[in-house]
């Protein structure tokens, strides 16, 4: 079996807005569980898991949680992200949609792990449905006594409420979200100090990943060692992976790391159409890199994929088959950061427009070899110098194929030169 | 205290400093475009960006702070070619017709091209042309100029507390504008020019007048005169590269008639004038349970904050008009009767460290005879100094000249109106010792002196306890004129004034002014005050003679006609 299901194991089980179902399935077992734990038995559990956020960045949870438990400070914040705007990704989605209480759960024991007492889901603003479950399912966190204070009897209190922006990219951006849920305009903050020490109204905030947090309650059940031994050594448990594009059954698919592309995309999504083959995969999302399909063999793993100059991103993969023009698709990427910049930093701001036209001159057969120059340069500089990870990670697509796909670009030029004679 | 690498030296640094600041300390010099000393850091434009070793990207040094071990390299080829493409970036996008713009040669983006080393943009321009805003009294915004640093936007919202100019739009669209994109004459901006005293490039500036005043002074039929504010003396010197705090009132009244003016006076005078009137008018309320406290209302940019934010307080601003205009209204009566002169052939212009000046003169009731303007034309710092250049004046070596009767007498206390606490010091030597009926023993109230954003002091005046305070800049106004709404503020008599250390940090003052400069400022100020034979107001002779050859009484009805004035609620 390639699908390892751990925290999407009840799904398809239970009704997503039944708690009874939920608590039927040794639903918030696991918090009460935690109530019993100390906090530090709980980040000695998370440290041993080596669970890494599942945001895109990986960063190691347990640092985060020990930061938090650091800062004296009150009311602290839990954050749940799940303002999924990046293209490919629809794993945040289907976790709420159909198991709602497992994210509160892992909310609870984040809360209770680093002493907050309020908690904000963000929820993308496109994802009526999402909020809506998610929603009813705070409401019935609420009655059943798991939300409020002094819950369980434990004088532990927390509460929960959900948050919305108007569908800008950058406020799954950590310091752009915090900013919308303050009310102000989603651009990000000047780092350091990182949320955990200044966050949300410039208090301690953790802020973590819809995914990220339904593990919580998995490590809690069987133990950071064990949640360690799935996976790769460096890239432990499971990851949900965002099927997408050019293959025949696209959806979300919980495996293990260290399984390879390959598989995912042949034994999981069924692989491409009649008749058609695999000219690239991108990973991740738009931000994400894009691979020639030689490389499919590599295996999902966040050592592997910093190769590229990125993090593993948020599981997507997207497959492109043979009928596409790279240079469409990457004009589509470059079109899309464009819009999306909140324009607070220069490179970003104004890169991102450059690297877009040149991009068409390359879809138009006008581009010339100081165009190719000239871009790669861009993208280097945009990736170096921008402040956040989306101006950071805009020309992602751009250097990869740059690396990758280098005749492409050459030969484009060829077909301009010869175009214009 | 940490020890870092810069480039291949090994440096101390103390803790908590960036590395901008441990760079700058060691005399390495990290080119920046939106970092300004007294603002907020946003490391937005990202010009300052570094090479931090064992970093993949490059990290902005004005954000990061040092830490024991950090290594950098501020001039790697990574870095220069960074800071050489984002330099080249916001030229793209940027009206860079530089021979046409007021900054030319003085801007700190062509600073920045040319120290970048670019020669040729390669970036095609992606400008799109927008309409220049000259709808405001004393400023211009010509958005084609802007960077987005975002400097301005502070200047308004952290200094001043009243945040006109915002951010819009997001990626390329966004821009730095007011609410609803509206003209800038149509929402609440105080004129105080803060905004353009930081504006890195040449995106909003104050509403040019030297060209009305060099064709006035072309007019054959035109009596041109002057008045020099008390705070340019001690700035101007810096704009025309002379050292910070160089006293060079002597220099200015040399230039001024090598411009061509016909008369050079001393706003001292009539700041002499406004002490006297405004001394007046506070005892006749401390006397008379008139409305107190009273506030000065000599600074323009917080009269029309107050007239806007504070209707229900007009009544505690003090009637006088301020310096500036009591000159302007005496110099289109008394001065032309004494020289003869038709009113409407005399065009007075006035040397301000304040934009909001511009404005005040354009008050309708700041008209002699209900149609011309008192003053005719007011110049900042900067448009002063940029005349002296046009005109090629080679100023450092210019000759003391002194100014035209009969303002040469000028006190200690006019001189110090360009600093935070200079009118209210002015006023308490004269109050006090008037009402003591005996001469002070101390001239320095050095509890109102200082660089608090509120101080207050008590003053002891025939036998009474009288509280007062001095507030700088709108944002800490703000909080006195809150205790004045709630009927919780203890004082009598108060100072406001709209920029930060007063006018020495006026909206008009020398681009680059900074708190620390503003602070030299005005030890250069209590230094002229020191030098002064004359340091109260009432002992000003030429003042006194005012009063009995033309105006009679202070407070009396000639006085109010012509140097108190009205406000209205907006």
């Amino acid at each position: 079996m390639l699908e390892h299901k751990l925290i999407t194991k009840h799904i398809g089980n239970i009704d997503p807005l039944s708690i009874d179902d939920y608590v039927g399935v040794g639903g918030y077992a696991m918090f009460k569980k935690a109530l019993g734990m100390t906090r530090l038995d709980i980040h000695d559990a998370f440290e041993a898991s080596k669970l890494r956020g599942r945001g895109g960045a990986g960063f190691p949870v347990a640092i985060k949680l020990m930061a938090m438990a650091k800062e004296t400070r009150k009311p602290k914040y839990v954050i749940c992200n799940a303002d999924e705007g990046e293209p490919g990704n629809f794993k945040d989605r289907y976790l709420m949609e159909n198991n709602p209480h497992q994210i509160i759960e892992g909310m609870l024991i984040a809360a209770y792990a680093t002493g907050s007492s309020h908690g904000y889901l963000y929820i993308r603003g496109e994802y009526a449905q999402s909020m809506a479950t998610m929603q009813q399912a705070i409401e019935a966190a609420r009655q059943a006594g798991y939300l409020g204070s002094n819950i369980l009897n434990s004088r532990f209190d927390f509460d929960l409420e959900i948050r919305s922006g108007a569908g800008s990219y950058v406020c799954g951006e950590e310091f752009a979200l915090l900013e919308s849920i303050e009310g102000k305009a989603g651009r990000t903050r000047v780092k350091p100090p990182f949320p955990t020490a200044k966050g949300l109204f410039n208090q301690p905030t953790l802020i973590n990943n819809v995914e990220t947090l339904a593990t919580f309650p998995v490590i809690i059940a069987m133990g950071g060692e064990a949640y360690a031994k799935i996976g790769t050594p460096t890239s432990t448990g499971t990851k949900l992976i965002s099927l997408s594009g050019n293959v025949r059954k696209k959806g979300v698919y919980e495996v293990p790391f260290g399984v390879s592309m390959r598989k995912i995309i042949e034994e999981l999504g069924g692989g491409v159409g009649a008749g058609r083959k695999i000219q690239m995969i991108q990973l991740g999302g738009a931000c994400g890199p894009i691979i020639p399909e030689y490389m499919l063999d590599m295996v999902i793993d966040f050592e592997r994929f910093e190769e590229f100059e990125s993090k593993t991103g948020a599981g997507a993969i997207i497959v492109i088959d043979d009928r596409h023009d790279m240079f469409a698709i990457l004009e589509q990427v470059s079109e899309f950061f464009t819009h999306e910049s909140c324009g607070k930093c220069t490179p970003c701001r104004e890169g991102n427009v450059h690297m877009r036209n040149v991009l068409r001159r390359f879809v138009n057969k006008t581009a010339t070899e100081q165009d190719l120059l000239m871009l790669e340069n861009q993208a280097r500089v945009i990736h170096q110098t921008s402040l956040c990870g989306l101006g950071q990670t805009a020309p992602t697509a751009i250097i990869s194929t740059l690396h990758y796909f280098r005749f492409d670009y050459l030969n484009r030029i060829e077909d301009s030169m010869q175009e214009v004679a | 205290m940490p020890t870092i690498t810069i480039n291949n030296l090994e440096v101390r640094a103390d803790a908590g400093m960036t590395i901008l600041e441990a760079a700058r300390a060691h005399n390495f010099k990290i080119p920046t475009l939106c970092h300004y000393p007294d603002l907020d850091i946003k490391s937005d434009c990202r010009i300052c960006v570094v090479e931090l070793i064992g970093q993949k990207g490059l990290v902005t040094a004005c954000s990061t702070p040092v830490y024991e071990g950090m290594a950098v390299k501020i001039n790697s080829p990574r870095a220069l070619n960074a800071r050489k493409a984002i330099t080249e970036m916001i030229l793209a996008n940027h009206d860079a017709e530089c021979t046409a713009c007021v900054r030319n040669m003085n801007c700190e983006l062509q600073r920045l091209a040319e120290s970048t080393g670019i020669v040729k943009n390669r970036f095609e321009s992606i400008l799109e042309v927008k309409p220049v805003d000259k709808s405001n009294p004393s400023l211009v915004r010509n958005s084609n100029r802007c960077i987005k640093c975002g400097r301005c936007i502070d200047a308004c919202k952290t200094i001043q507390g009243i945040g006109v100019l915002d951010i819009a739009g997001r990626g390329h669209d966004s821009d730095v504008t007011t609410a609803f994109g509206k003209a800038l004459a149509d929402v609440f901006c105080t004129y105080c020019g803060q905004c353009s005293a930081v504006c890195p490039v040449g995106a909003i500036m104050e509403k040019d007048s030297t060209d009305v005043v060099w064709e006035a002074i072309d007019h054959p039929d035109k009596h041109v005169i002057v008045q020099v504010a008390p705070a340019i003396r001690v700035s101007l010197g810096e704009e025309l590269g002379l050292a910070l705090g160089s006293i060079v009132t002597g220099k200015i009244v040399a230039a001024l008639k090598m411009l061509g003016f016909s008369k050079v006076f001393d706003t001292n005078f009539t700041a002499d004038l406004t002490i006297i009137e405004e001394g007046h008018e506070l005892i006749n309320r401390m006397k008379n349970g008139g409305k107190l406290p009273l506030i000065t209302s000599c600074c323009p940019g917080w009269v029309r904050y107050a007239e806007h934010q504070y209707p229900d307080l007009l009544d505690n601003l003090s009637t006088c008009k301020s310096p500036q205009q009591m000159f302007g209204a005496l110099a289109k009566t008394y001065y032309a009767q004494r020289e003869n002169l038709n009113p409407k052939d005399i065009f007075v212009v006035s040397i301000m460290p304040c934009t909001a000046k511009k404005y005040e003169a354009s008050r309708p009731e700041m008209s002699y005879n209900g149609q011309d303007p008192d003053v005719d034309a007011v110049l900042t710092t900067r448009e002063l100094a940029k005349m002296i250049k046009q005109m090629g004046i080679e100023f450092e070596n210019l000759r003391e000249q002194k100014f035209d009767k009969p303002d040469e007498v000028t006190t200690g206390a006019a001189a110090i109106f360009g600093a935070t606490g200079g009118v209210m010091e002015a006023a308490l030597r004269s109050v006090k010792e008037i009402l003591d009926e005996r001469p002070l023993e101390q001239l320095e109230f050095d509890r109102v002196r200082g660089y608090e954003g509120i101080r207050e002091a008590e003053v002891t005046i025939k036998g009474e306890t009288v509280k007062v305070a001095v507030a700088h800049t709108l944002s800490q106004a703000k909080k006195i004129a809150d205790d004045i709404r709630l009927g919780t503020s203890p004082y009598a008599f108060i100072e406001v004034m709209a920029c930060p250390g007063g006018c020495v940090g006026g909206g008009g003052q020398p681009y680059g002014t900074t708190h620390e400069k503003s602070r030299e400022r005005i030890q250069t100020i209590y230094q002229v005050d020191r030098l002064m034979k004359v340091r109260k107001s009432h002992d000003n002779a030429a003042v006194a003679n005012l009063y009995s050859n033309y105006l009679g009484e202070p407070s009396g009805k000639l006085a109010h006609t012509l140097l108190h004035t009205k406000y209205t609620p907006r």
